[in-house]
């Protein structure tokens, strides 16, 4: 969706190709970051399954990851959140049992960052 | 070949209906639409059409139903009236953006409050700019033919906009008259088939409809609209032609009715142009110069060629059957608007008449020509017909 189609070139009506929301990134409405700390995570996916927009991806480790308490977690694992599509809602946060996620806004994410 | 059937204006859109064939009606009872699905309902129920009605629990979900099966590639129908037409309003609106051919009869009632049955166009003039192709009709005959010329504006691929075509409660819907209907096959070979480019239940080539349009893109899309609406003015004409070869009738615009060498002229929407034909033929007799203008297609408004056909008649009263509260009426509005352009404007008279089907009689309407013949006109000040002082 970067180039702008002109109302000649738009399919008729608000038509769109199928799946064609993968190509709208409302990561740009977020003002809130999901800051995840994988040392306190254990990979329960209650973020995974709260999140509105999925953009909480997830994998299958058969070695496992380090997580919470320096154990390790084996099976589906959570990873990083995909900053595409997260809109910053803090649901994760809010419904993390073991706070591993924390809310920051993003121009300190974004310092914090460089 | 053609026939002749005693049939009510309801009943004229129901005939077309049948000859149409749509895949899926859905609607819900409400006077004086009713006797249109009552008809048609007949026709499932004989076996005569093979259309999937779809008993719904209001209008709001009827034309939310039509607009499904619409999606999905049918040729769907739907058919209301006043606070039918004002329920299912928010779904009415989207038709048009999703560029789906619907047609719609409408049998114009007066809106609530106070709550009446009777005709008045306050309905359908709610609905005008939200980009539904609207065509006015005079007589059963005429509501007959525009249904058919309807289906084929609104399916051609230069448009996809959904159309309605309007009557007059009671006074038309309710009244016998003798129509003529022409021959099922010639009808049918004009409606053809519905044919879409694409359509939901191709899984095959899977696509989104109705999506989220935020200021980047709702402009644009809405700009399309716009430009299918120019091409429905042209294509009125083309089917009218195509329309011509089976009833050997015209389909212009508008009707002009002795208005070559009027010194005054009416314009006036549907049956009661009927009555007003009357009053300029009895006129005539008398050495008065009169003539009448009954627009049929209100949408796209024919603002050029609606100007070129008054743009010689000193003077030119409008007869709106509703009134746009604290602005110009509806059609007075357009007539106005058409005339602008021109150098010398004729003068111009706002009435309103027949609210809640308050009847108008030919003396009336005779009562207006005089006062527009004698000048006597205030063109910022409503004037009202037929209404107790």
């Amino acid at each position: 969706m970067s180039e702008k189609k002109g109302w000649r070139e738009l399919m008729r009506g608000s038509d769109l190709p199928p799946a064609s929301s993968l190509e709208y990134k409302t990561g740009s409405w977020r003002t809130l970051r999901p800051i995840w700390d994988p040392n306190k995570c254990t990979h329960c996916m209650i973020c995974v399954a709260y999140c509105p927009d999925m953009a909480i991806p997830v994998t299958k480790s058969e070695e496992g990851v380090k997580g919470f308490n320096g154990r390790v977690f084996k099976g589906t694992v959570r990873l990083e959140t995909n900053f595409d599509y997260c809109k910053g809602c803090g649901i994760c946060a809010q419904e993390c049992p073991t706070h591993a996620i924390k809310m920051v806004r993003e121009e300190e994410a974004e310092e914090a960052s460089k | 070949m053609s026939t002749l059937k005693p049939l009510t204006g309801a009943q004229a859109a129901a005939e077309a209906m049948r000859q149409i064939n749509p895949d899926v009606v859905a609607a819900y009872p409400i006077t004086p639409q009713t006797p249109i699905v009552e008809q048609f309902a007949q026709f499932v129920a004989n076996g005569i059409v093979d259309t999937k009605t779809i008993p719904v629990e209001s209008e709001h979900s009827a034309m939310s139903a039509t607009v499904g099966a619409s999606a999905a590639g049918a040729r769907a129908m739907c058919a209301t009236s006043s606070q039918g037409l004002a329920l299912m309003w928010e779904v009415v609106a989207a038709v048009p953006g999703l560029r789906l051919p619907i047609v719609m009869p409408i049998v114009d009632r007066a809106l609530s409050a106070p709550i009446n049955i009777h005709c008045d166009h306050s309905d359908v003039m709610g609905t005008a700019t939200i980009g539904w192709i609207q065509i006015f009709s005079e007589n059963a005959q005429e509501v007959y033919e525009n249904m058919l010329l309807a289906v084929k504006i609104a399916e051609d691929k230069d448009v996809l906009l959904p159309a309605m075509v309007m009557q007059d409660g009671f006074i038309i819907s309710h009244g016998v008259e003798n129509v003529e209907v022409f021959d099922d096959d010639k009808v049918k070979a004009f409606v053809g088939e519905r044919n879409p480019d694409r359509y939901l239940l191709d899984v095959d080539h899977p696509y989104t409809i109705g999506p989220l349009a935020l200021p980047d893109y709702y402009f644009e899309i809405k700009r399309q609209q716009e430009e299918a609406m120019k091409n429905a003015k042209r294509v009125y004409i083309e089917a009218g032609k195509e329309l011509s070869k089976i009833t050997g009738k015209t389909y212009p615009y508008f009707e002009s009715y002795k208005l070559d060498d009027a010194e005054a002229a009416i314009v006036v929407l549907s049956s009661t142009a009927g009555t007003a034909k009357d009053t300029v033929d009895k006129m005539r007799a008398e050495g008065k110069k009169v003539g009448l203008l009954k627009p049929k297609l209100f949408r796209p408004f024919p603002y050029k060629e609606v100007r070129e056909a008054l743009k010689n008649i000193p003077v030119i009263g409008v007869l709106d059957r509703s009134i746009a509260f604290g602005a110009y009426a509806p059609l007075y509005a357009e007539i106005r608007n058409a005339l602008f352009e021109l150098d010398k404007r004729p003068k111009l008279q706002s009435y309103i008449f027949g609210l809640g089907g308050k009847d108008i009689f030919k003396s009336q309407i005779e009562k207006a020509f005089d006062e527009l013949l004698s000048g006597d006109v205030t063109p910022e000040e409503e004037r009202y017909i037929g209404l107790r002082g």
